[in-house]
């Protein structure tokens, strides 16, 4: 598996080739906690926050949403404790990227906790790690005792008057937890069900308290910002995305891997066909499913000769979005009503139960699937999906039911000769039966 | 209309399960040491409860009474949490719990034909316990290796870039 970046100078993965990467020593090295040094003794917690609002750095979670301006909203004066939160609960079918940022690099996250919580005046902070990365909890265990031990966690940091722990927490097994209402409810002990918002956890997080919650990516991405300067961050992405983003890449392509790209990377073609190496045995290339498996499906028309642009706005006016980054490539063997089977499958199952539009839903759309596999199809069953569909979207407690519903309604409209193929067949069954 | 008094089932009997289980000072002080990192007891309850599966085997009776005492709560808030996420086993599962990952890049890169594989080699269904409760196949949604697939978890180890040979290598080793 490829790792390394494209078009710029690695800056996420910058260490990852590096022998015993995951140690302090190698980490200081290499730059290690002087973005945080920096940041403790030149910057004030407000510069900080500007800083990462110059940079247009945008959620690497999947939303998107810009960075400095999720940190301005907590209240400078509540007397509550503040947390900082990272979300480790890497879910989303085709993202695996936060995984070897912590396997490699775990320095890079604690530096990047840190600045946050200095920037937001957090004393307590945890990483939350979806429960089957058991390894990962270890490393970042390690990871925290050394940097404890070197006196860069805990008590005055680096010999200044700013304290701040972060500990490692586990999930057990569950989609929902990555979003942050969710994570948070676990996080608190309970059953991971998402919380309404507004009050949003910048206000009421974790234990009623302003509450930060960033990807791992996100948090990853702040010692560069606060070593460059928020300005030269943005200005190797484009205006409104600001530096670089990881593309976790799997399916039919010689090369799959994680590749670091700067945000307005020249074209999505050009990524496919050269950089990850082209398709697999030369086939020909059906779908592409570009930001994890909630994003809507491209046609292989949409990509070739389309000058597709790799940022935020870019993919939207392509057709789909960024997500959370990760590339299901889909050669001319797949089906694509087998494989938007598949992934309403993987909704039904982490459906939370929470709220009716989606855990319904989800459960009727795989009882349609199935009704046509078994046989017993109706002609106009793609069209109750697609009813089904808008029944979930914009209408389920959580943006869980809008991922849900995006992949069907995408996969009907732009492969429609799939499903029909599958409809026509099992219609065909009951006549002749 | 009938006159018969209307006859009132318990719902269910009181089942004696020996009190809640114990675990050894090293065990405890393991526990201690996630208890200390909450300022709310409550939220330790996952960590605590794999080690409560791990030292016997799935989340027991004995073993979520323990909890409850431990972390201050009722029965059914154990019960509650253990049933909501896939990791925490409520039914015994088998020493090797193999968890083969169906999500769709695994599903494209030869899923269909290494959870076969294991199957027969083990001669049990997805979902299925081997007799001799050395085995579990599951059947799980993504593990986030799509880039390394197909791949299964055992326990808690990845085995990723599958093939039938090295499905072989990897079951001959569990023993």
């Amino acid at each position: 598996m490829f790792i390394g970046a494209i078009g710029c100078e690695p800056l996420q993965l910058a260490r990852v080739h590096l022998e015993n990467s995951r140690t302090l020593d190698v980490y200081r090295k290499n730059d290690g906690y002087e973005a945080l040094k920096k940041a403790l003794t030149s910057m004030s917690p407000d510069d900080v926050i500007n800083e990462v609002k110059k940079s247009a750095l945008r959620g690497r979670g999947g939303a998107g949403f810009p960075t400095g301006m999720k940190w301005s909203f907590v209240p400078k004066d509540s007397p509550k404790p503040k947390y900082v939160v990272c979300n480790a609960d890497e879910s989303e079918p085709g993202t695996f990227k936060d995984r070897y940022l912590m396997e490699l690099d775990p320095h890079m996250l604690i530096e990047g906790m840190l600045i946050a919580a200095y920037a937001l005046g957090a004393k307590t902070n945890y990483i939350y790690t979806r429960g089957e990365y058991r390894y990962l909890i270890e490393i970042m265990d390690v990871a925290l005792d050394e940097a404890r031990a070197a006196g860069l966690l805990g008590n005055n940091i680096l010999g200044t008057d700013f304290s701040s722990e972060v500990y490692t927490h586990t999930g057990a097994g569950a989609y929902i937890c990555g979003e942050e209402t969710a994570l948070l409810s676990s996080l608190e002990g309970f059953r991971g069900h998402p919380r309404m918002k507004p009050p949003f956890p910048a206000v009421s997080g974790l234990y009623a308290s302003p509450t930060v919650v960033n990807n791992v990516e996100t948090l990853t991405a702040v010692p560069d910002i606060i070593k460059m300067g928020g300005e030269a961050y943005q200005k190797l992405g484009t205006e409104k995305s600001g530096g670089t983003k990881l593309w976790s890449v799997s399916g039919h392509v010689n090369r799959p891997g994680v590749y670091e790209l700067p945000m307005g990377y020249d074209d999505m073609e050009k990524f496919i066909m050269e950089d990850c190496g082209g398709m697999i045995g030369g086939k020909q290339l059906k779908a592409v499913i570009p930001g994890g498996s909630s994003v809507y499906i491209m046609r292989a028309d949409q990509i070739i000769g389309k000058d597709v642009r790799m940022d935020y706005e870019g993919l939207v006016a392509g057709g789909s979005s960024v997500g959370s980054g990760g590339f299901i490539v889909m050669d001319e063997t797949v089906d694509v009503f087998e494989s938007t089977k598949n992934l309403t499958e993987f909704y039904k199952h982490e459906s939370c139960g929470w709220c009716t539009p989606c855990r319904e839903g989800t459960d009727w759309l795989v009882k349609v699937f199935k009704r046509i596999d078994a046989g017993g199809g109706r002609l106009e069953d793609a069209q109750l999906m697609l009813d089904l569909c808008d029944n979930i979207e914009g209408k389920s407690f959580c943006p869980l039911g809008d991922a849900a519903a995006w992949p069907i309604q995408s996969a009907i409209k732009r492969f429609p000769e799939d499903f029909k193929k599958h409809l026509v067949e099992s219609v065909k069954e009951q006549v002749v039966a | 209309m009938s006159t018969q008094p209307i006859q009132i089932q318990p719902l269910s009997q009181p089942v004696d399960i020996g009190g809640p289980a114990t675990f050894s000072p090293e065990v405890e002080k393991e526990i201690d040491g996630h208890l200390e990192k909450y300022p709310v007891t409550r939220s330790a309850i996952l960590p605590l409860m794999f080690i409560v599966q791990r030292e016997r085997g799935y989340l027991d009776p004995p073993g979520v009474a323990y909890l409850a005492n431990r972390l201050k709560l009722r029965i059914t808030d154990i019960w509650e949490v253990a049933t909501f996420y896939s990791m925490l086993n409520t039914e015994p599962v088998g020493k090797f719990h193999i968890q083969i990952c169906k999500t769709l890049s695994c599903k494209i890169m030869g899923e269909p034909g290494i959870t076969e594989h294991v199957c027969n080699r083990l001669g049990i269904k997805p979902g299925e316990t081997t007799a001799d409760g050395k085995f579990t196949v599951s059947l799980v949604e993504c593990l986030g290796s799509c880039g390394t697939a197909p791949m299964f978890q055992v326990n808690f180890d990845y085995h990723e870039n599958l093939t039938k040979e090295k499905v072989d290598q990897i079951l001959d080793s569990l023993t």
